[in-house]
C-alpha cells in the first residue's frame, strides 16, 4: 500500500541527525518570579485587592487633609449627626468630633500596629525558625518542643495577660500580637529550610566548602522569601483584627485616642440611635482586610502553584 | 480468532493554559481475543493517555476527544454516555494502574475495594460478594486473605498492593484487561511475580490484555503484539517475532539499541536515543521521529508518513519504507548490521 | 495510639498548669491594690477586706491554695461582688454553650456544602458564590457583622430581637454572627481538599470498576476529604469561643464571654483570672478532642498510630 502522491527524487536525500534541533523545540523557562508576577497580574481578585489598599493607605495618610477638622476637638453642639454638613463627610461621634478625621486617623493607628507586629514576628519566626532547621539536632529539638507549648495556649489568653500586664499603647499590642504570631512563620521557616537542606544544591555548596552563613543567605533565604511573603500577607489583617479586638474589649488603644477597633466598639454603645458611628469604621475595617485577604490570596496562587485548586 | 477491541483513528487533546496538548494524533491498533497487546515507548508518548481514553477515564474538560472510535464487539465507546460506560468499565474491561501506592483508597478496606465492583456488576448480596472477593484474594496468591480482607492499603506490601488491584480489575471477569505500567512501580524480584500471576491468571480466564509498557524485556516474555508509539502516534506494530526479529522503524531500532541483551559484549555500550521528543503543543509538521533520527531524509520534515503494511500485520510509519527510498534503506540496514 | 494518646494528654496538662501560673502570677503582679475603689475604703476596711479574700497572706500560701481550689473547681471569688467566679460563669455557660453550639453546627453544615458544591462545579457560578463567601467570611470580623446584622435584622427590619436574652428567637442573631467565620473557613478548606482528592489515583480506580459518579463521590471523595477537615474543627471552637466574647457583648447575652469582657472593664481581677483558666480549659480540650477524633477517623493513624 503505497501512498498515491508523486515525490521528487530530492525530497528522499538523507540528511541525518538533527539533534540540536530537538532540543531547541523544549519550551522558553520563564524564571520563577516572572512566573509568578504573570499568574499574579491575572488574578482579578488580587488586582482589586491592591487598588483597595492603595486607596485607603493614601486615605489614611492625605484623608485628614482633606477637611478642616481634626480628630479631637468636642463640638458637643453638633453630636451625633450622620449628615455630610460643615465638612464632616462622614458625619460626627458623640462627643461632637469629627468622623473622617478619625475614621481615617484610626486606620493609620491601625496599620501602624499591624505592620510593626507583623515586622516583628517575621524578625522573630525567621529567627527562631531559621536557627531550628539550620542546625538541627538538639537545638531543633529543643525549640520545637517550646514551640509546642506555646502553640497549644491560645492566642488570645497570651494577648490578654500580656496586655493587662503592659502598659497599653501602640507598641505594647504590637508586642502581644507578635509574641503569639511567630510560631507559625518559624514553622514555615524551619519547614522550608529542612526541605532545601536535604537538597542537592546546598550539599554541593557544602561539600565546595561555603560557610553557614553564606549557604544561608545565597541559598536558602531566595527559596523561603515566597513562603514568608505569603504568610506575611495574611498576618497583616489578622494582625490588624487582633488589634481591633482588644481595642473593641477595651484591652487596646484608651479614647480619646482612635483605632478603628475602637472606634466600632464607642460606635456599638449608640448603635441603635445613630449607627453611622458603627457602620464607617466598620466599612473600612472591613474593607481593609479584604483587602489584604485577597492579595494574600493572589500571592499564594502566583508564588506556589501547588497550592492553587 | 476475532478482535475484541479496535481503536480507530483516536485523537486525544488537553486544553492547558499555554495551549492545546495533542496527546494522541491517530493511534490504531486491535486486540484479539485472549491474546496480549503491548503498547511501548518512552514517558510522554501518549501510551498512558491511550489506554485511558479506552475506558474514557480521561475527564474532559481539560481532555477531549477530537476524533476517532473504540469499538468493543463492535460496539463504539466514545459515542456511549456515562450510563452505558459504567456498564462496561470494570465488568467488560477492567484497568490496573502503575502506582499501587496511590491506586487504592487509604481510607477504604482493601476487601471493600474488591467487593464495590462484584456488588454493581455481578448483583451479589453483601455475603455473597466478600465471599467472592476472598475469593479473588486468593486467586491473586495472598496469604491469608480473610485477615488480609479487613485491613488498608497502608498494611500492604507494594507487590501485595498490586496483587490487589488485580484481583479489584479481575474480580468481575472482563474480556480485556488493561495494565498501565502495572511493574514500573516495583522491586525486579516483584516485577517477576507480578507479570507470571497476570500470565497466568490470563490463561486460565482467557482474558485479552493490553500491557503498557517501557520495559522491552517484559514485552518479550509476555506479548503477542507489539505497537510501538513516539509522540502520540503509533510508528510501528506487528507480532512480537516480527518487531524483535526484524524491526523497521528507527525508532524502534533506538529502543531496542538502549536495551542490554544477554549475549551483548560487556565493551559493547548501551546506546541511548539523542534529544528529547518533540512539543506536543506544537508538534512538528513531518515525522515528529525525523529531529532525532540518524537516517532521516529531507522529505521526513516535511510530511508525516502514513502507517504503510509492510506484511499481513506488519506495519510501519516511515519514509524509508517508501519505493523511492529503497536503495537508502539497503544501504542503512546494511550499515546496521556491520555494526 | 494509647501512647499517642497520653503523650497528648500529657502535653495538655502541662500546658494548663503554665497557664494557670502564669496567669496567677501575672495578675498577682499588676500594680496597685487589688480592690476596686480602694482609696475610698479606710486602712482598717481595707486590711478587713483582703483578710476576708485571703489576700494578706504572702503569695506562695495564695497560690497553692488556688491551686487547691482549682482541683475541686472553685475559681475563687470575684472582688466586684463577692460572688462565686465558679458560680458566675456556669450561670453563663448555658447560654454561651447554645449559641456556640448552635453557631458551629450551622457553620459546618453550610460550609461543608458550599465547599463539596464548589469543588464539585469547579469554575461554575456555584465556586465563584463559595469563594466569595469564603473571603468575605474570614475578611469581615465577628464584631462587625454581629454590629451589622443587630441593627439591619433587628433595628431596621424588626425580623429578630436585636438584642437581650430570653426566648429562642435571641439566639438566631449570636448563631449566626457566630457561624459566619466557620463557614467561610469550612468550605475554603472542604473546597481544597475536595479538589485534591478528585485528582487522585485512586479516584481513577473506583471510576475504572464501573462505579457511579454518586457513589464515587460518597464513598471515596467526600470521606478522604473530610478527614483532614476534622482538623480544623479544633481551631474554629477556639475561634468560636474568641468570637463569643464579643458577639455576646454586642448582643448583651448574658454569657460567659460577655462576664469575661465585662470583668476586664471592670478590673475585676480574681473574675478575670478564673475565666482565662476556664477558657483555656475549654479550648485545650477542644483541640484535644479533635486531635483524638482525628486519630480515630483516619485508620492510617488508628492503625500505626502515626501521622505519615
Amino acid at each position: 500500500m503505497s501512498t498515491e502522491k508523486t515525490y521528487t527524487p530530492e525530497l528522499f536525500e538523507p540528511i541525518g541527525q538533527l539533534e540540536k534541533r530537538a532540543e531547541q523545540l523544549n519550551r522558553k523557562q520563564v524564571g520563577v518570579w516572572k512566573d509568578a508576577w504573570l499568574r499574579f497580574r491575572q488574578n482579578k481578585g488580587a488586582l482589586i485587592g491592591v487598588a483597595l489598599l492603595l486607596v485607603i493607605g493614601l486615605l489614611a495618610i492625605f484623608g485628614p487633609l482633606m477637611n478642616d477638622h481634626n480628630w479631637e476637638t468636642q463640638n458637643l453642639a453638633i453630636k451625633n449627626q450622620s449628615a455630610n454638613i460643615d465638612g464632616h463627610y462622614m458625619g460626627t461621634d458623640h462627643f461632637g468630633r469629627d468622623l473622617w478625621q478619625r475614621v481615617w486617623y484610626g486606620a493609620k493607628i491601625s496599620l501602624e500596629i499591624a505592620f510593626l507586629a507583623v515586622f516583628l514576628d517575621v524578625v522573630i519566626g525567621v529567627t527562631i525558625g531559621g536557627i531550628s532547621g539550620y542546625f538541627g539536632g538538639r537545638i531543633d529539638m529543643f525549640i520545637q518542643r517550646f514551640i509546642e507549648v506555646i502553640y497549644s495556649i491560645p492566642n488570645l489568653i497570651i494577648i490578654i495577660m500580656l496586655l493587662m500586664w503592659m502598659e497599653p499603647g501602640i507598641l505594647a499590642i504590637a508586642i502581644a500580637i507578635a509574641l503569639t504570631g511567630w510560631v507559625p512563620m518559624s514553622r514555615i521557616v524551619r519547614a522550608q529550610i529542612l526541605k532545601l537542606r536535604s537538597q542537592e544544591y546546598v550539599l554541593a555548596a557544602r561539600t565546595l566548602g561555603a560557610s553557614h552563613k553564606r549557604i544561608l543567605l545565597k541559598h536558602l533565604i531566595p527559596n523561603v522569601m515566597g513562603p514568608i511573603i505569603i504568610a506575611v500577607t495574611f498576618s497583616i489583617p489578622s494582625a490588624i483584627f487582633f488589634e481591633a479586638f482588644l481595642s473593641f474589649i477595651g484591652l487596646g488603644i484608651r479614647p480619646p485616642e482612635a483605632s478603628l477597633g475602637l472606634l466600632i466598639s464607642e460606635g456599638n454603645q449608640i448603635l441603635q440611635l445613630f449607627p453611622h458611628v458603627l457602620l464607617w469604621p466598620a466599612l473600612v475595617l472591613s474593607v481593609l482586610m479584604l483587602a489584604f485577604n485577597l492579595v494574600g490570596d493572589g500571592l499564594r496562587d502566583a508564588l506556589d502553584p501547588r497550592m492553587k485548586k | 480468532m476475532s478482535k475484541i477491541l479496535e481503536v480507530r483513528d483516536l485523537h486525544v487533546s488537553f486544553h492547558t493554559y499555554s495551549g492545546e496538548v495533542k496527546a494522541v494524533r491517530g493511534v490504531s491498533f486491535d486486540v484479539e481475543k485472549g491474546q496480549t497487546l503491548a503498547i511501548v515507548g518512552e514517558s510522554g508518548c501518549g501510551k498512558s493517555v491511550t489506554s485511558q481514553a479506552i475506558m474514557k477515564l480521561i475527564l474532559t474538560p481539560p481532555g477531549e476527544y477530537k476524533h476517532g472510535e473504540v469499538l468493543y464487539n463492535g460496539k463504539d465507546l466514545v459515542k456511549m454516555s456515562e450510563k452505558e460506560m459504567e456498564q462496561v468499565r470494570g465488568k467488560e474491561i477492567a484497568m490496573i494502574f502503575q502506582d499501587p501506592m496511590t491506586s487504592l483508597n487509604p481510607t477504604m478496606t482493601v476487601g471493600k475495594q474488591i467487593m464495590e465492583g462484584i456488588i454493581k456488576h455481578q448483583k451479589l448480596s453483601k455475603a455473597e460478594a466478600k465471599e467472592k472477593a476472598i475469593e479473588m484474594l486468593k486467586l491473586v496468591g495472598i496469604p491469608s486473605p480473610e485477615s488480609r480482607f479487613t485491613q488498608y492499603p497502608h498494611q500492604f506490601s507494594g507487590g501485595m498492593r498490586q496483587r490487589a488491584m488485580i484481583a479489584i480489575a479481575l474480580s468481575c471477569n472482563p474480556n480485556v484487561l488493561i495494565a498501565d505500567e502495572p511493574t514500573t512501580a516495583l522491586d525486579v524480584t516483584i516485577q517477576a511475580q507480578i507479570m507470571d500471576l497476570m500470565k497466568d491468571l490470563q490463561e486460565r480466564l482467557g482474558t485479552s490484555i493490553i500491557l503498557i509498557t517501557h520495559d522491552l524485556g517484559v514485552v518479550a516474555e509476555t506479548a503477542d503484539r507489539v505497537a510501538v508509539m513516539y509522540a502520540g502516534k503509533v510508528v510501528e506494530s506487528g507480532t512480537i517475532n516480527e518487531i524483535f526479529a526484524e524491526p523497521r522503524h528507527p525508532y524502534t531500532w533506538g529502543l531496542m539499541n538502549s536495551m542490554p541483551k544477554l549475549n551483548q559484549d560487556r565493551s559493547e555500550e548501551l546506546s541511548p536515543i539523542p534529544g528529547a521528543p518533540p512539543d506536543l503543543l506544537a508538534p512538528p509538521k513531518g515525522c515528529a521521529f525525523a529531529a532525532r533520527c540518524k537516517y532521516a531524509m529531507k522529505i521526513c520534515q516535511e510530511v508525516d508518513p502514513e502507517l504503510i503494511e509492510h506484511s499481513k500485520d506488519h506495519r510501519v510509519a516511515c519514509w524509508l519504507e517508501h519505493p523511492m527510498a529503497e536503495a537508502y534503506r539497503r544501504e542503512v540496514v546494511e550499515g546496521r548490521q556491520s555494526v | 495510639m494509647a501512647r499517642y494518646i497520653l503523650k497528648r494528654f500529657s502535653l495538655m496538662i502541662v500546658t494548663l498548669f503554665i497557664i494557670i501560673t502564669a496567669t496567677f502570677f501575672l495578675i498577682h503582679s499588676l500594680p496597685g491594690s487589688p480592690l476596686q475603689n480602694a482609696e475610698k475604703l479606710t486602712p482598717e476596711l481595707q486590711a478587713q477586706i483582703l483578710a476576708q479574700y485571703g489576700l494578706d497572706q504572702p503569695i506562695h500560701i495564695q497560690y497553692f491554695k488556688y491551686l487547691g481550689g482549682l482541683v475541686q473547681g472553685d475559681l475563687g471569688t470575684s472582688i466586684a461582688n463577692g460572688q462565686s467566679v465558679t458560680g458566675l460563669l456556669m450561670n453563663g455557660f448555658s447560654a454561651s454553650v447554645f449559641i456556640g453550639a448552635q453557631g458551629l453546627i450551622l457553620g459546618i453544615v453550610i460550609g461543608l456544602i458550599l465547599g463539596v458544591l464548589a469543588a464539585l462545579k469547579r469554575n461554575t457560578w456555584i465556586d465563584s458564590f463559595a469563594t466569595g463567601t469564603s473571603i468575605i467570611g474570614v475578611s469581615v470580623p465577628s464584631f462587625v457583622l454581629a454590629a451589622t446584622l443587630s441593627y439591619f435584622i433587628g433595628v431596621e427590619l424588626g425580623w429578630l430581637p436585636a438584642n437581650l436574652w430570653g426566648t429562642y428567637e435571641h439566639t438566631i442573631l449570636p448563631s449566626i454572627a457566630l457561624s459566619f467565620p466557620v463557614v467561610a473557613q469550612i468550605s475554603r478548606y472542604v473546597r481544597t481538599e475536595m479538589v485534591e482528592v478528585l485528582e487522585q489515583d485512586y479516584m481513577r480506580t473506583a471510576k475504572a470498576k464501573g462505579i457511579s459518579r454518586l457513589a464515587i463521590t460518597v464513598k471515596h471523595a467526600l470521606r478522604n476529604a473530610l478527614i483532614p477537615a476534622v482538623t480544623v474543627m479544633g481551631p474554629l471552637a477556639a475561634g468560636i469561643i474568641t468570637g463569643s466574647l464579643v458577639v455576646e457583648s454586642i448582643f448583651a447575652v448574658p454569657g460567659m464571654g460577655k462576664i469575661f469582657v465585662d470583668s476586664i472593664t471592670s478590673k475585676d481581677y480574681t473574675m478575670v483570672m478564673g475565666s482565662t483558666i476556664f477558657y483555656s480549659v475549654l479550648i485545650i480540650s477542644a483541640l484535644f478532642i479533635v486531635d483524638l477524633l482525628y486519630g480515630i477517623i483516619d485508620p492510617r493513624i488508628r492503625i500505626s498510630g502515626a501521622k505519615e
